[in-house]
């Protein structure tokens, strides 16, 4: 049965206002189109987790979707400070449920493995353990000794873009995975961008590629450049230019508001977003092909 | 032949990497500071990434931690999750590289706020790969420039664990790795004494100790075996600028 929507109507029958969202992506396939679809449905009071809630979640932040964020690395990555959300929660007006890497993705391992917590080996350092009270401490029941635990992460909705999908939700993705299959299994709901939908037979081609199983699935849309100025292996660069700028941006609030009702409120949709960069930007940001070499699952 | 601040620290810091290292590199200086020593004293430097890749070749010089340039010709790739458990937590990873806001006498990071945590002053990006890194890395090298508000006698928050208030402490805490053995500044060099204090024990060729010790929030210690560093030579340099970073984005 196909799951084939558009993103507007993926997001208006499952994303609720007060949901846990994740957005998933490390650096890579960060679904910015997706974040940009809630700001225009006017999502509010979104608990928005990420390991690095990145450029998505300080635009979604400043058009005033969020009440909370989880997150294990709050910076513009290599650029400096995620000015916006550093604001918020400075003002004290952003709730805080913090991590590290290595915190946050055991929570989506527990919550995608169906199990209350996962244990991790202690750090020697407390601080942050001591600052949120869902880091806690577990006997090792063979040795004895203490370890971390985390809590199992359930977000309402993830949103996970993908380089190719079937109508069914079937999807691969090659190039940084990040933790984009723990985010899918961990979820209540998932939906699914893709930059092309492919034949059944095409993901069949390939079975070892695919992350995602169709079932869990709950919408599927084809979405196109879903991902600028975060990048798709293989179809457009990172807008790397696009990053220096946003810390320029985010320096004035008005300057913010200018650009959501310009970029965001402005367009309709992503496609008219990508026609609106401009030729120069997409050439900028064109791959030359680098292909694998092909494998023999073989014939029986 | 001149040199920057970043020029000489991101020599010192790739001259501490051993060939056949397997270094978690962080973006920025260390960086290109494993791509130096990979092109130099160290061509079979393993350059692992906490976004999950293995082996990278990068190309040209990535500006965040999840360029596709890291993918493109790497060994592997595979989850935040396998990266952080199979490589770091299982031992697998000699050397990983640090930063942060603040770096206290016995080499713990604050990353993560400056004031109290629940009503910050201001509000850094957190640990990210860090608290781990800092845990269970076999040897941990931090690059920062000697500036005294980057060194207090105490940090404001532990983000990642250096020896804690000495050696023993750190021993008994019973991580893995060795915690941190060397801080590269513009200024020279400090390293953990036996109890784990960082004590001055080289300054680049004409700093004088005073320097060093007047850009550090703490009383700092001088070696008595005080070494003056190699000035970088020209080939490290022809090599950070015409093929690492042609355009000057770290090392200007």
């Amino acid at each position: 049965m196909t799951k084939l929507c558009s993103l507007a109507e993926a997001v208006s029958q499952h994303v609720h206002d007060g949901d846990c969202v994740y957005a998933a992506g490390f650096t890579h396939l960060i679904p910015f189109a997706a974040g940009h679809e809630m700001i225009r449905q006017g999502r509010k009071n979104l608990t928005l987790a990420r390991a690095t809630p990145d450029l998505i979640y300080d635009q979604m932040v400043a058009a005033g979707c969020a009440r909370k964020i989880i997150f294990s690395y709050m910076g513009n990555p290599g650029v400096g400070s995620l000015r916006i959300l550093r604001t918020e929660v400075e003002a004290g007006r952003l709730e805080v449920d913090e991590y590290s890497h290595f915190g946050m993705i055991t929570r989506l391992q527990a919550g995608a493995s169906g199990l209350p917590f996962l244990p991790m080996n202690p750090t020697a350092a407390v601080d942050l353990e001591q600052s949120n009270p869902n880091i806690r401490r577990v006997i090792d029941p063979y040795s004895g000794r203490e370890l971390i635990a985390v809590p199992a992460l359930h977000p309402d909705v993830a949103i996970i873009h993908v380089q190719r999908a079937d109508v069914n939700g079937n999807a691969q993705i090659w190039g940084i995975l990040g933790e984009q299959k723990e985010v899918a299994f961990a979820a209540r709901k998932v939906i699914l961008t893709a930059e092309e939908i492919v034949e059944e037979d095409v993901i069949r081609s390939d079975p070892n590629r695919t992350m995602i199983p169709g079932f869990i699935v709950s919408a599927v849309c084809h979405v196109p450049y879903c991902a600028h100025p975060s990048y798709t292996q293989g179809y457009y660069d990172r807008d790397n230019a696009f990053y220096l700028e946003w810390d320029k941006i985010s320096e004035s609030p008005d300057a913010v508001q200018a650009w959501l009702q310009e970029w965001v409120y402005g367009v309709r949709d992503s496609l008219e977003y990508w026609d609106k960069l401009g030729a120069e930007v997409h050439n900028r940001l064109k791959v030359n092909p680098r292909l694998a070499s092909p494998v023999n699952y073989g014939d029986y | 032949m001149e040199h920057t601040a970043s020029e000489l620290m991101t020599v010192n810091a790739a001259r501490l990497l051993r060939d056949g290292d397997v270094v978690f590199v962080g973006v920025g200086l260390p960086n290109l500071a494993c791509n130096l020593a990979r092109r130099t004293h160290a061509p079979n430097l393993v350059m692992i990434y906490e976004a999950g890749v293995i082996g990278a070749r990068p190309a040209r010089l990535p500006l965040s931690i999840g360029d596709p340039t890291l993918v493109s010709g790497a060994l592997s790739v595979c989850s935040m999750y396998d990266i952080f458990t199979l490589y770091l937590q299982r031992g697998n990873v000699d050397v990983g590289f640090l930063g942060g806001a603040q770096i206290d006498k016995f080499g713990n990071i604050n990353a993560t706020v400056i004031g109290p945590y629940d009503h910050p002053k201001v509000r850094l990006p957190g640990s990210g790969g860090s608290q781990e890194i800092a845990a269970w890395a076999n040897r941990c090298y931090i690059i920062t420039p000697h500036q005294k508000r980057r060194f207090p006698e105490k940090v404001d928050f532990r983000t990642s664990a250096g020896f804690l208030s000495g050696k023993t402490e750190r021993q008994a805490a019973g991580v893995r790795g060795g915690g941190p053995q060397a801080v590269v500044t513009d200024l020279g060099i400090l390293e953990p004494d036996e109890n784990g204090e960082l004590i001055l024990t080289a300054l680049h060729p004409g700093v004088a100790v005073e320097q060093a010790v007047a850009n550090t929030g703490w009383a700092l210690r001088v070696s008595d075996q005080l070494k003056i560093t190699e000035l970088p030579g020209e080939e490290e340099l022809r090599i950070l600028r015409e093929e690492l970073d042609p355009t000057g984005i770290y090392i200007k």
